[in-house]
């Protein structure tokens, strides 16, 4: 089968969106998927707007970005920003964010509204990723509650995600690596229950 | 050997390292910054088998890189675009000498400006030198160019640019990668120097070899672009392709066996063999290329066929600016796009911004305090992450044009007489290009105020350290001249602000030459600096 998953991660400078990427991609590697993952690096890094197109498949993979109306999966560490590159996603995608504002501009629309503009998508899976990397031990490890909130919509084992964490954190001291299983799990526990009233 | 997934940056550098490169010299710039950062971090470099620096700029990193070439050993060099304005006269001039141990000048194209002052072509420039060019369109590819690019030097004794454009260079993927060579033995100097001495006697006889040379490449490349041009399905439309217009090209044509006649461009100068034989099997041909529309002007002189329509940038079938898009190329190949649908509220922008707490942020701060005692005040800005200075809130920089000119420009506003005048910019940007500009203004004596922003970092490209910070950065200034009555230092802190502005008070006051170094580190370094401590 041409297994072929593409997905918008996004999020502002500073938040970490390149560190969901990079657990995606590795854990995809694992998966036996071959991996385009296009970067924002520069300017943008500060506080800015950060995008990364992922495309994962078992052939060959041309083109480093993904074409409008095609992502599976618009993934957000903010939600403005989830909100920003929702035309990227292919009719019955799935939008996955964090609903913890990031208000460094002038004119942030109000809140409510810009939840509510996501709640419209008819899936969507919406989490507070600061309270749960809070709960998780390390209010750091919101990237990891993401990755986390977007694995039940990807076909990869969760071993495979633990290790790659391993890997990743694992220099960096155990409790470190314990935090971010917690925020993994925490993350992927909230999908899973909302996955479960979609169905 | 299946690689990690690698930025398009690191696999230049991981190609390098497998083919046996010995040297390697960069100014950091996006989006090329991350070549020579992955090779500082290499086990090679660790283990002191291969040389890896931060240069203080451009023209310094290629002429380092072409005298590691002279002593015999591969050699690289790499920079974002606007970088090889600064290194064209060497870069011109090495067309000339030619190289010794293989010689690739990287250069990253930053098509669309994510993180640049302009938007440029390299391999205009490369023809400019009359060098070739390769311009992979994919990782694997990449990884292939680097290495061919290595031996192309070698056997033609001339320079080879690698173009990479942002959307390769910041892209991820993995490679296969071949058996690492240990690097390369010594080659031989050259036995004559005549050849490295451009004396005019010896560069016009330079110029008839490398004339001599760019023809040899040409069927070089032209005998095995004639074998890469494909058949296709026949139909009245041919395309060529070149770098990420290659990759987009084939993201609508997945399978081989479906794509109309094209030629993938990978080499320049262009194989006009190949160029023809595509041409003579079509109506019209399209053009799909990153950047300026290099090759759809060439075609229009190598075709010489009237027969066959061109389209393409200058058609109009693409746009003439920015970068290609996988819906742009799709569309002028005559695809409907995906319907897609965004949400219905406006969203505003969300412009970078100075971090939370940056000393950048505390020297506007003053400077616009003072600014209201200085009615007519003229601040020249510079590049580095205090250009966003000129943004809301401070509005404190009027104006950013290439690294250096900020104190260049101030002079000539201050000899025209708008004053008084500040320049601002960084320590990086300083010994980049600030210091001939400040030389200049001393000399001659004119009225104006430079303020150095030294955060020891060049912060805007990630953090790479400074070459010139804190008191090195302070005797250079008192060596050049500075008069120390006018040499002031500052802490731009919130707690230091009303000191600060009486500083700048004092600074913008005196008729004459006056010079403030605002020292405080970034933020960002500190961290990563007490990271890598703990
Ligand atoms: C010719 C050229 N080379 C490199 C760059 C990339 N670049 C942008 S800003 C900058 C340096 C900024 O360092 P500094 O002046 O110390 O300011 P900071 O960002 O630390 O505030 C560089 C290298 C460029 N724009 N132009």
């Amino acid at each position: 089968m041409n297994e072929t998953i593409e997905l918008i991660l996004c999020g502002v400078g500073g938040q970490g969106i390149l560190s969901v990427a990079q657990v995606l991609t590795l854990t995809a590697a694992e998966h036996g998927l071959a991996c385009k993952q296009s970067e924002v690096h520069g300017m943008s890094q500060r506080g800015g707007t950060v995008q990364a197109h992922v495309r994962l498949a078992r052939g060959i993979i041309h083109s480093p970005l993904i074409p409008a109306g095609r992502a599976e999966l618009v993934v957000g560490l903010e939600p403005l920003e989830t909100l920003r590159h929702l035309h990227f996603l292919k009719p019955g995608g799935t939008v996955v964010s964090s609903t913890v504002t990031v208000e460094n501009l002038a004119e942030y629309p109000e809140r409510d509204l810009v939840l509510a503009e996501l709640e419209r998508w008819p899936r969507h899976s919406l989490l507070d990723a600061e309270a749960l990397a809070r709960e998780a031990g390390n209010p750091r490890t919101q990237s990891t509650v993401l990755v986390g909130a977007v694995s039940p919509f990807l076909p990869f084992d969760v071993p495979l995600y633990l290790d790659v964490l391993e890997r990743m954190f694992g220099s960096k001291g155990q409790a470190l690596v314990e935090a971010n299983r917690a925020a993994f799990a925490l993350g992927r526990q909230h999908s899973l229950e909302v996955l479960s009233e979609l169905r | 050997m299946l690689s990690e997934p690698l930025l398009g940056d690191e696999v230049v550098a991981r190609a390098a390292l497998d083919a046996g490169l010995r040297g390697a010299y960069s100014y950091p710039g996006t989006p090329a910054t991350e070549l020579l950062e992955y090779l500082q971090g290499s086990a090679e470099v660790a283990k002191g088998e291969v040389h890896a620096s931060w240069s203080a700029n451009e023209k310094v990193a290629l002429e380092e890189a072409l005298g590691h070439s002279l002593a015999g050993y591969r050699a690289l060099v790499a920079m974002k675009h606007v970088g090889l304005n600064v290194a064209l006269d060497p870069f011109v001039s090495s067309a000339l000498t030619g190289s010794n141990g293989g010689f690739l000048v990287v250069v990253a194209d930053d098509p669309g400006m994510h993180s640049s002052q302009n938007e440029q072509d390299s391999r205009v420039l490369a023809e400019f030198a009359g060098i070739p060019c390769l311009e992979p369109a994919e990782h694997q590819e990449l990884y292939e160019a680097v290495q061919e690019g290595f031996s192309l030097s070698e056997d033609f004794r001339v320079p080879v640019m690698l173009r990479l454009t942002t959307r390769l260079a910041h892209c991820r993927a993995q490679v296969h990668r071949r058996e690492p060579q240990p690097p390369r033995a010594r080659r031989p100097l050259p036995e004559r120097f005549e050849d490295w001495i451009l004396l005019p006697v010896n560069a016009r006889r330079r110029l008839g070899r490398l004339l001599e040379t760019r023809e040899k490449l040409m069927a070089h490349f032209d005998e095995r672009a004639v074998s890469e041009v494909q058949e296709g399905v026949p139909g009245p439309l041919g395309v060529i392709a070149a770098g990420l217009g290659y990759a987009y090209f084939r993201e609508h044509y997945p399978d081989p066996g479906s794509c109309p006649p094209h030629l993938h461009v990978r080499r320049y100068p262009l194989a006009p063999g190949a160029l023809r034989a595509l041409a003579r099997k079509v109506d019209e041909v399209l053009v799909l290329e990153d950047g300026s529309p290099y090759v759809e002007r060439a075609l229009s002189g190598l075709l010489a066929d009237p027969r066959v329509r061109v389209r393409g940038k200058l058609s109009g079938d693409l746009p003439r600016t920015g970068e290609l898009t996988p819906e742009l190329v799709g569309r002028a190949l005559g695809f409907e796009g995906v319907p897609s649908r965004g949400p219905s509220m406006p969203l505003p922008g969300r412009p970078p911004s100075l971090c939370k707490g940056c000393g950048h942020a505390d020297l506007f701060k003053a400077l616009t305090e003072v600014r209201r005692e200085f009615p007519g005040l003229f601040v020249t800005g510079d590049i580095g992450c205090y250009t966003l200075g000129a943004l809301p809130p401070y509005q404190a920089l009027q104006t950013c044009v290439a690294m250096g000119a900020s104190i260049g420009m101030a002079r000539g506003m201050a000899d025209a007489g708008v004053l008084p005048v500040v320049a601002v910019l960084g320590e990086s940007t300083f010994a980049h290009s600030g210091i001939p500009a400040l030389l200049s203004a001393l000399r001659g004596q004119v009225p104006m105020t430079v303020i150095i922003l030294d955060n020891a970092a060049v912060a805007m490209t990630g953090g790479q350290q400074s070459l010139l910070s804190g008191e090195a950065l302070l005797n250079l200034l008192a060596g050049l001249g500075v008069d120390p009555e006018h040499l002031h230092s500052l802490l731009p802190r919130p707690q230091d602000h009303a000191a600060n502005v009486e500083v700048l008070r004092k600074a913008l006051r005196h008729q004459g030459l006056s010079v403030v170094v605002a020292a405080r580190e970034c933020l960002q370094a500190a961290r990563r600096r007490k990271r890598g401590l703990a």
